[in-house]
């Protein structure tokens, strides 16, 4: 792996620790990663995308368990990992944790908890995101 | 617009090609392609590289001018461009190639594809493949690229009740075909159990539904078509070219299960050459894992949405079948060197038009379809060839 600049991971930090999203104030729609602009609105929305966070509270659309990863994620292999659609309407890729593999499933309602993503080798950094678990 | 035709075709073995280098595939690929063709370098207005990540594979960019002077070029100066989009840069590259004709600059153009995968280890391959996806927002969180064909079986199987049996169809399907193909990868056949008892990748998928990692190359000349006589008694005319994009993460896509991009490049292809699914004798897509070769031909119109497992099962799809499709063993036997997959699918069909598809000639093939995807389904681009 290229050894990358830490400024590529910080300036994603609200989005990744906190799940802050954004939303069209013209047509109301709610995108997460933030967009720019919106691709509905396109030039009306310039300037009017307003950021929100997210509940972080959605349900499974659909999910995989990982057996084969790459070598940032060997160490915690079988993984599921799922794709979340969020009470707010984005849909967003995550680890399902806090739960046996074999429980994940379709329309399964799950909330966000922050974790340890992975990290580089024993001296570099460590990177902390999302991860979603069953709803408590 | 002018007409474009396929005169020429050379491709390599696809495999572990332990002895053989970036320079020496992508050259035995383009001389045997221009000796097909019958030209000479001096003829060549142009060429067009379809590569992936030659940066990452054997740490090389700037492969347009490589393989210029490695055919023995440089001396001639020919304008040479490599063309990237994930794992359709072949097909993409093709299309660049038949614009560049189509519009009138060039008369004579050759496509080349290629990806030298195994000088790196397993886990490099598996994350240079990652690349495809959305580094950020999907293989930042661990998700693999064969993890997002298996999100994608996962619902096709919610929604349609798509069985596991089914998707190892697809794998004896393109196996038995890849056995009869002597530049396949895999020229062995599997059964069903072998492929359900394989070892999983990521559920529901096991390594026998996954293509493998592959060297090889392919190359094939485009003419103008009123050039074309020149030079061959069989040219095969491209009667279209389709290209789309969607979303680059699974996650934001319409629908998990189709790939809007194909269904878009489709549906400008079949306009141009005005034909339907229906009239597509042979179809040549991008099944990297068994579960795509099911979306693709839903998503090309072969069989309705949903449908895909069950044609599969009902063998709609074999050698005999009515639409015959992965003649060549598709990616999955055939092999994937990523970039050159695009390329080595026109050459399939070509073959099957010319009626020199040998063992697996699909009787009487005047138009066949080539269908190439990049990443999960961000990037498509169709062509559609027909017998002179």
């Amino acid at each position: 792996m290229m050894k990358e600049s830490v400024a590529r991971f910080w300036r994603e930090i609200p989005q990744r620790y906190n799940i802050i999203g954004n939303k069209c104030t013209v047509c109301g729609r709610v995108f997460f990663p933030p967009r720019e602009s919106c691709p509905y609105c396109r030039r009306k929305s310039l300037g009017k995308m307003q950021k929100i966070q997210l509940s972080g509270k959605g349900k499974i659309v659909t999910y995989t368990i990982i057996h084969s990863a790459t070598e940032d994620f060997e160490d915690q292999v079988p993984y599921p990992i799922a794709i979340v659609e969020l009470d707010e309407g984005p849909r967003i890729t995550a680890q399902i944790v806090d739960c046996k593999p074999e429980d994940v499933k379709i329309d399964m309602r799950v909330e966000s908890t922050f974790r340890k993503i992975r990290q580089d080798g024993s001296t570099g950094a460590i990177y902390y995101g999302y991860k979603f678990r069953p709803m408590r | 617009m002018r007409e474009v035709a396929v005169i020429g075709i050379g491709i390599t073995k696809f495999g572990e090609l332990w002895d053989k280098s970036f320079r020496q595939l992508i050259a035995e690929a383009g001389s045997k392609a221009i000796f097909d063709a019958g030209i000479e370098g001096k003829d060549i207005d142009a060429l067009y590289i379809g590569s992936m990540s030659s940066g990452r594979f054997i740490g090389q960019e700037h492969v347009g001018a490589l393989v210029a002077d490695a055919a023995g070029f440089s001396h001639l100066h020919i304008p040479a461009t490599r063309i990237e989009g994930a794992c359709a840069s072949g097909g993409l590259a093709v299309r660049q190639g038949y614009l560049s004709i189509a519009s009138g600059v060039n008369d004579i153009v050759v496509v080349g594809g290629i990806e030298k995968m195994n000088d790196v280890a397993g886990a490099s391959a598996t994350e240079t493949l990652a690349t495809a996806a959305d580094q950020e927002w999907e293989a930042f969180f661990g998700a693999t690229f064969p993890g997002l064909y298996a999100m994608i079986a996962t619902r096709h199987m919610h929604d349609y009740g798509t069985t596991k049996e089914q998707l190892a169809q697809v794998a004896v399907k393109n196996h038995a075909n890849g056995a009869k193909n002597p530049y396949a990868q895999y020229k062995f056949e599997v059964t069903v159990e072998q492929v359900m008892a394989a070892v999983p990748v990521a559920h529901p998928l096991g390594l026998l539904d996954c293509s493998p990692v592959s060297d090889g190359a392919a190359a094939i000349v485009l003419c103008a078509m009123d050039k074309a006589k020149e030079f061959t008694d069989k040219p095969v005319k491209i009667i279209a070219s389709g290209q789309a994009s969607d979303t680059l993460p699974l996650h934001g896509r319409r629908d998990i299960t189709t790939l809007d991009a194909t269904v878009h490049a489709a549906k400008m292809a079949y306009k141009q050459a005005n034909v339907t699914p229906k009239d597509i004798d042979v179809a040549e897509v991008h099944d990297c894992f068994t579960i795509a070769e099911i979306c693709a031909i839903e998503d090309l119109g072969f069989v309705e949405k949903g449908k895909g497992g069950k044609a599969v099962e009902e063998n709609i799809t074999t050698l005999d079948g009515e639409i015959p499709v992965n003649t060549s063993g598709g990616l999955k036997a055939k092999g994937h060197p990523v970039g050159a997959t695009g390329v080595a699918q026109i050459i399939e069909i070509v073959e099957q038009l010319r009626g020199e598809a040998d063992k697996r000639q699909v009787e009487d093939a005047r138009i066949g379809l080539a269908h190439n995807v990049g990443g999960s389904g961000a990037t498509c681009v169709i062509h559609i060839l027909e017998a002179i």
